[in-house]
């Protein structure tokens, strides 16, 4: 190597290294794609036709009609927001010791066991099949779309407060440990300081997530604006329609603003 | 300073009062508004059936069980469906979400008055909206179907690809950036060569992580006539076909959990 | 030759990091630039090949004024002017050979730098510069595997594909240890001779300055203090630089090391440390 001819070649080297399995991937992709593509049966002269109420929809956003079914709106908005503020804490207060039992530094195996099990299976359901299966078991109404939420909270909340309590400085553990301190005390001194600021942090997305996702419950009965916004739809109203989704974005915006606000006072 | 001075002692309290009643305060409020909402709920509610539930839920386990696995037949085609959804969806996200993100990014955007509030319209109204939301408006728009449900999750996963790359443009190591400018590079090399590579990571998690989460979405978007699996767990549960629901919901779960592997697998080899 | 008139900068915060320099730098001459931390070194390097917009004055390349031109004409006058840099800023995840390949961005066009396509000749001096700076057998690694020694040279290579006229370095060695960052100055100094370079080396550390570069400038407070060769930094000069100290120790040390230094086998010695360094490295940073 060290003589080098004066004219070398360079040539970037290849991301995979395995030729077989570069090449082997690649066809795959292809095929895979063509396959796909295939197997899409657009009706095009239904989507020329769409394009028109499509623009309607455009149009709509110009002059949204908040004011025809104004009492229908404000009663799925108002029922959206009590779903997440319910759901959201309800979630938490149940997640906080389903995540210390799911930290594999706190808790002993069958606990992490038990608890990372709860979690993969709040996880692992779309919340509009559990919302259907709720309202199978608890009837209409919000408390369906309650309990849908709180348990996908717990998931989510769970999930990454154990993985951050996983991570806290060990030092910090240790120090609190060497003074003497009880169980209790520890988790109060060592872990809760280290992981508050993610924990505040991971409610507030939360609660922006519970708001989306309550908007949509109402498609199977659940509970949330979701049933208003169906109803809109299928009598293409888009002007209704419209003026929920701009309601949704606001709202959205007002909780990514104070959730920014927050989470900067925090840290 | 929480540090009071009675006499010889120092007392110390870990707040001084004002601050204590203030945080007693915002607690008590927490409270009456949690109480407030828990009321509506349950004024909302039929508490007859929710005291029910036990028996129902065991009526409908009893019925769910044994699952009607000659129904899983019937479900490949479907299945199918609702992975090319979610897989051409999150492409077409990604195709639509890369230029968008350059625009929103402080340090890249050709016009910081005009096109950056534009392209944070975008994101922000994309990603605000449920993808089952955006089902619903395409199928009015241009009819049931699998490329409804295509074009809805495309579009929920524009603001969700172009949120997660601008922030990873916005914290790329500048002076990386800077030794390519100064080697006299276009602007279009400085990107390709300064601030493409920086970036691949984070791209690459985010895309297949949108993938993982889109095979979820998808497998519902038949609810509302978008195509998929969705369509089948509907019709089953119109005719209380519980046993057939067993089947969809294991065929579900099995398949989000290999997405999620998939993902987890794909995820880890690119750090 | 390069030169600067009457250079300022002041930042929006109100801050002059600049004020009127006049310097002078004909073609192969290096100069080191010291000063304390905040000095405006950095900010009169980065003035030069307008990484950082100058406010008032003219940077003077070869009878073309810098600060003048359009975007356009900025980018063929940067090509002229290599740039080196503290933390190497070598693009991490680029293996070695992209990074030298892309002190050529200035001269081939965006679809060929894209796809990798650069002119043979380009190759065959990427190899050439690689093999000079001892590192020609780890072309396709990735930048962000190498030792700090290493990143430099790639970054020295870097910068000299641009077949520059002029080198602007920042700190090449704050990062280094003190033996990779003698070799890296020897290595700097070596090949400015060959090339006949216009040089100016930002540097924290006196010694340094003193055993490698021909003529210092003491910068203080945004202004030349000091201009002249090494053997005039006397402690009167450092404390007029630095502030008030202990300087002979700073200067005897200076004497002491010059002669065990130079040895013969620069090179492959240099590999050794950074092997040695990157052991330490490894060692260190074991469970």
């Amino acid at each position: 190597m060290s003589t080098a001819s004066p004219s070398r070649t360079w040539k970037r080297p290849p991301l995979i290294k395995d030729t077989k399995l570069r090449y082997g991937l690649l066809l795959f992709v292809i095929v895979y794609f063509i396959a796909a593509f295939f197997s899409y049966e657009v009706n095009w002269a239904r989507v020329y036709e769409g394009l028109d109420r499509g623009w309607e929809f455009i149009k709509a956003f110009s002059n949204p009609d908040f004011v025809t079914r104004w009492k229908d709106i404000s009663a799925g908005i108002w029922e959206s927001i009590v779903i997440t503020v319910t759901s959201t804490v309800v979630g938490i207060i149940l997640a906080i010791p389903i995540a210390l039992g799911a930290a594999s530094n706190l808790a002993p195996k069958p606990v992490y066991l038990f608890c990372r099990g709860i979690i993969a299976v709040a996880r692992a359901l779309h919340e509009i099949i559990v919302a259907i299966l709720m309202v199978a078991i608890f009837g209409f109404g919000p408390l369906a779309g309650f309990i849908t939420l709180a348990f996908s909270t717990i998931g989510f909340i769970a999930k990454l407060l154990a993985e951050d309590i996983e991570n806290i400085s060990k030092p910090q553990a240790e120090a609190v440990k060497s003074t003497g301190s009880g169980w209790w005390q520890w988790i109060n001194y060592a872990i809760q300081p280290q992981v508050m600021p993610r924990l505040i942090g991971l409610s507030i997305y939360r609660v922006d997530i519970n708001f989306r996702s309550s908007s949509i419950l109402g498609l199977v009965g659940a509970g949330g604006v979701g049933a208003t916004l169906n109803t809109a739809f299928d009598r293409y109203e888009f002007d209704t329609a419209a003026a929920i989704i701009i309601m949704i974005i606001a709202i959205v915006l007002v909780l990514e603003y104070v959730s920014s606000f927050i989470r900067a006072k925090v840290q | 300073m929480p540090v009071i001075s009675k006499g010889e002692l120092k007392v110390w309290q870990r707040r001084d009062r004002a601050k204590q009643l203030k945080i007693w305060a915002m607690w008590f409020v927490g409270v009456a508004i949690f109480m407030f909402c828990w009321k509506i709920i349950s004024d909302a509610t039929t508490w007859f059936f929710v005291f029910d539930a036990p028996r129902i839920a065991a009526d409908i386990g009893g019925r769910a069980w044994p699952p009607r696995w000659e129904y899983l037949s019937e479900l490949w085609k479907p299945m199918w469906d609702t992975i090319n959804i979610a897989t051409l969806g999150t492409l077409l996200a990604i195709i639509m979400g890369v230029p968008v993100a350059f625009l929103a990014a402080n340090n890249t955007t050709p016009s910081r008055k005009f096109l950056r509030p534009f392209a944070l319209l975008i994101i922000v109204s994309t990603r605000s909206i449920n993808s089952l939301v955006w089902a619903l408006l395409l199928v009015s728009i241009i009819g049931p179907g699998i490329f409804a449900g295509t074009l809805a999750i495309a579009i929920r996963s524009i603001g969700f690809v172009a949120k997660l790359l601008y922030e990873a443009i916005e914290e790329i190591d500048t002076t990386q950036v800077e030794a390519i400018q100064a080697t006299g590079a276009s602007k279009l090399q400085v990107i390709a060569y300064g601030i493409v590579p920086q970036i691949m990571p984070a791209f690459a998690g985010l895309s297949v992580f949108r993938w993982d989460i889109n095979i979820r979405e998808s497998t519902i978007l038949g609810l509302v006539g978008a195509g998929g699996i969705g369509l089948y767990l509907q019709s089953s549960l119109n005719i209380l076909a519980w046993p057939q629901v067993t089947v969809i919901l294991i065929m579900i779960l099995i398949a989000v959990l290999i997405s999620e592997w998939v993902s987890s697998k794909v995820r880890l080899a690119i750090i | 030759m390069l030169q600067l008139q009457n250079l300022g900068k002041s930042y929006k915060t109100g801050d002059d990091a600049l004020k009127g320099v006049n310097l002078e730098i004909p073609d192969g001459q290096i100069v080191g630039l010291i000063g304390p931390s905040g000095a405006g070194k950095s900010t009169l390097i980065r003035c030069v090949n307008r990484l950082v917009e100058p406010t008032t004055g003219k940077v003077i390349l070869n009878d073309v004024d810098v600060t003048t031109l359009s975007a356009g004409g900025l980018r063929k006058e940067r090509r002229k002017m290599g740039m080196i840099f503290q933390e190497y800023a070598l693009v991490d995840r680029l293996t070695i050979m992209e990074n030298v390949l892309s002190g050529r961005l200035g001269y081939v066009g965006f679809w060929k730098s894209f796809l990798r396509k650069y002119p043979q000749s380009d190759v065959d001096e990427a190899f050439r510069l690689l093999e000079r700076v001892g590192l020609d057998h780890m072309v396709d690694k990735r930048a962000d595997e190498l030792s700090g020694g290493q990143k430099q040279r790639v970054g020295i290579a870097r910068a000299l594909i641009q077949d520059p006229e002029v080198l602007l370095i920042d700190e090449p060695t704050a990062s280094l240890d003190p033996k990779t960052s003698r070799q890296i100055m020897r290595l700097i100094a070596e090949l400015c001779k060959e090339r006949n370079l216009s040089t100016i080396v930002n540097i924290h550390d006196v010694a340094l300055a003193q055993m490698y570069v021909e003529r210092i400038v003491g910068l203080q407070l945004g202004e030349i203090v000091f201009d002249g060769p090494p053997e005039g930094l006397t402690p009167d000069v450092l404390t007029q630089i630095y502030g008030e100290e202990d300087w002979e120790a700073t200067i005897d040390e200076v004497s002491d090391d010059i002669d065990d230094d130079i040895n013969e086998d620069g090179i492959d010695s240099a590999k050794n440390t950074d092997k040695v360094a990157k052991d330490i490295t490894e060692a260190v940073s074991a469970p």
